[in-house]
């Protein structure tokens, strides 16, 4: 074809023996920058230094066995347990080799990841939205603002600490004739329900229990 | 007028606009008539979909994903029940993998019959959508009878569909095929070649081979700079192996030939359709329509008024739902605007720990900026028609 793409038609994605190779090359490649790779479920992981995200993701759109030339997707993960709470996650796609990889970095809530955008342009508002969802911060962004909540927002929604009812409301004031933000006031507690085990009992006291210990 | 009087000159397009297709800001930074900058604000449609999902059983999570791409459901469904399969390594019956795709079809043709129609309303033509929605509104009824809902199905499940599919259903979906593929011929004959269409669309919003890869483009707007990639063929899911269809490609790279590319994307569908209709009457396509073990999907109710067991088990379902065992996958369909796809983690535990949806629309819509500069005011709507936003899937 004319602009030298070709693509097998009825060819699934590869085999975990190719998998394997594409790891072991990709390894030898960046060499220390990749602190471990994992292949589960048929896809390719690779944890790498966060300094290194620029250069990693680079090699793999370049390189011609690699050619991850097409932009999937940045988000974050939270995991608050961990000494770096956040996991940046890239997901990238191969056309040629008709093949996807994931490429993921830690970080906390204070140092920056390089940003991305020079290698894929695309990785601007999918920035924006983890700096805005998590507070994960980019170096070297242009334009790192909120994307998705609202303007004057305060927080990051997704961090595993922030509520599901957030703090505020909104609600449009007839006599001011403007919206207004007030603290959130539910008339009824929100319910979440401990249904991971109803067999094995439940952890808290039912309504009532308390007073056998009286 | 002297030097120093002339200006730059920024609008407000949106947030309420019959062409922002949903509620979208386009702050518009304008030379005279010619687009300088587009800043698009978003979110104005955001719901905290993800934050939602990491609160809910996995069968409570599936109803959020037709709220995203609000006019082909089930195509969305359908990434989060492969994703969730993959993590347990569950199988789909033949003849609810024939079902799923009959519907994912079904979804593309009602997205499809949207965008195509209501971008000629945004460049000045009013009779396209009018019938269009009269073809729409024939397959949200075949939605309904399969689903009960016209629109949040919630159809798709973990291991399989719902429900069966009625026979008379089969049947009326294939007669439904003939008449829309004469319906298409007309849209065809009354929006693609006509003078003021082209007029507005050919050569706007070019797209070359390297942009549409390095912006994350997938789905249309690849296949209109002539990139033969569709997921339906290069990594195929559910039966699509079997299928016979082709992937239509566009030459140039700019707006008509996306319009063209999605009609011509709807008479495959139907071809697809009708394919599916005869599989799932013959033998092999008969037989469950979802696992049976009672592990995964409910037992039918006849059974569950009679049998202890089958009675824990939905009870078991609908409270304490099925565990997901750890791990993390990256599951991909082919949606009507693109690769929609979703990554979950899950961690063991009855809920998703972490599901993020890759909505093909926000991709898109990053485009506006470059995609318009240089453009005239009026090209902002027919470029943003061309998109295919949709502000569910955007916003999240």
């Amino acid at each position: 074809m004319s602009n030298g793409i070709s693509i097998l038609a009825h060819t699934s994605a590869p085999a975990d023996g190719s998998l394997q190779a594409l790891g072991d090359q990709i390894g030898a490649a960046l060499g220390p920058a990749i602190v471990s790779r994992v292949i589960a479920f048929g896809e390719l992981t690779l944890n790498v230094q966060a300094s290194d995200i620029v250069y990693a993701l680079t090699y793999l759109r370049d390189d011609p066995a690699c050619a991850f030339r097409c932009f999937i997707d940045i988000c974050g993960a939270d995991y608050p347990n961990r000494e770096k709470r956040f996991d940046v996650v890239y997901h990238l796609l191969s056309l040629r080799h008709n093949s996807r990889i994931r490429v993921k970095v830690q970080t906390d809530d204070q140092t920056p990841v390089p940003s991305v955008i020079d290698v894929f342009p695309a990785a601007n508002w999918f920035e924006r939205e983890t700096y805005d969802l998590y507070g994960i911060l980019f170096s070297g962004h242009p334009d790192l603002r909120r994307l998705l909540t609202d303007y004057g927002f305060e927080g990051h929604p997704l961090r595993k600490d922030f509520p599901l009812t957030g703090f505020v409301e909104v609600r449009y004031d007839q006599d001011e004739a403007r919206v207004v933000y007030e603290p959130v006031k539910l008339t009824q507690e929100f319910r979440n329900f401990d249904f991971l085990s109803p067999w094995e009992g439940t952890d808290y006291v039912l309504p009532g229990d308390e007073k056998k210990s009286a | 007028m002297t030097e120093h009087n002339i200006r730059n000159f920024a609008i407000n397009f949106g947030p309420q606009h019959p062409a922002a297709h949903g509620v979208l800001r386009l702050v518009l930074e304008l030379d005279g008539e010619i687009v300088e900058r587009v800043d698009p604000h978003i979110g104005l449609l955001h719901r905290g979909t993800e934050k939602l999902i990491e609160h809910k059983t996995y069968l409570q999570a599936t109803p959020y994903f037709d709220r995203l791409d609000y006019v082909s459901p089930m195509n969305q469904e359908h990434a989060f029940c492969l994703g969730i399969e993959k993590l347990l390594g569950l199988t789909v019956p033949r003849r609810a993998q024939l079902i799923r795709t009959l519907f994912c079809e079904i979804g593309r043709i009602l997205s499809h019959l949207l965008n195509v129609t209501t971008q000629a309303m945004d460049v000045g033509a009013l009779t396209p959508p009018l019938w269009g929605f009269e073809e729409r509104e024939k397959l949200m009824i075949f939605y309904e009878r399969a689903s009960g809902a016209r629109l949040h199905a919630n159809y798709f499940r973990p291991g399989g569909v719902h429900q069966d599919l009625p026979s008379a259903l089969i049947d009326d979906i294939e007669a439904f095929i003939d008449p829309f593929l004469q319906v298409v011929d007309d849209l065809d004959d009354l929006v693609m070649s006509n003078r003021i269409f082209k007029q507005r669309n050919v050569d706007i919003g070019i797209v070359t081979v390297d942009e549409a890869m390095a912006w994350g483009f997938s789905g249309v707007m690849v296949r209109g700079s002539g990139i033969p990639w569709d997921l339906r063929k290069s990594q195929p899911y559910e039966c699509y192996e079997e299928m016979e269809f082709d992937i239509p490609v566009g030459k140039n790279g700019d707006t008509y030939d996306r319009q063209v590319i999605r009609m011509e994307e709807m008479r495959e569908s139907a071809k697809i359709m009708r394919q599916c209709c005869v599989k799932l009457r013959e033998p092999a396509g008969l037989g469950p329509i979802a696992a049976t073990d009672g592990k995964f999907a409910p037992p039918p109710r006849r059974e569950m008024k009679r049998s202890m067991e089958a009675l824990i088990h939905h009870f078991k379902l609908y409270t304490e739902g099925f565990h997901v065992p750890g791990g993390e996958v990256y599951a991909a369909v082919e949606a009507p605007k693109g690769e929609f796809g979703v990554y979950l983690v899950a961690d063991g535990t009855n809920k998703p720990y972490r599901c993020k949806i890759r909505a093909p629309g926000f991709a898109h819509l990053q485009a506006m900026d470059w995609m318009c500069r240089g453009h005239m005011l009026a090209d902002v709507s027919c470029v943003l028609g061309t998109l295919d936003i949709v502000f569910g899937e955007v916003d999240r």
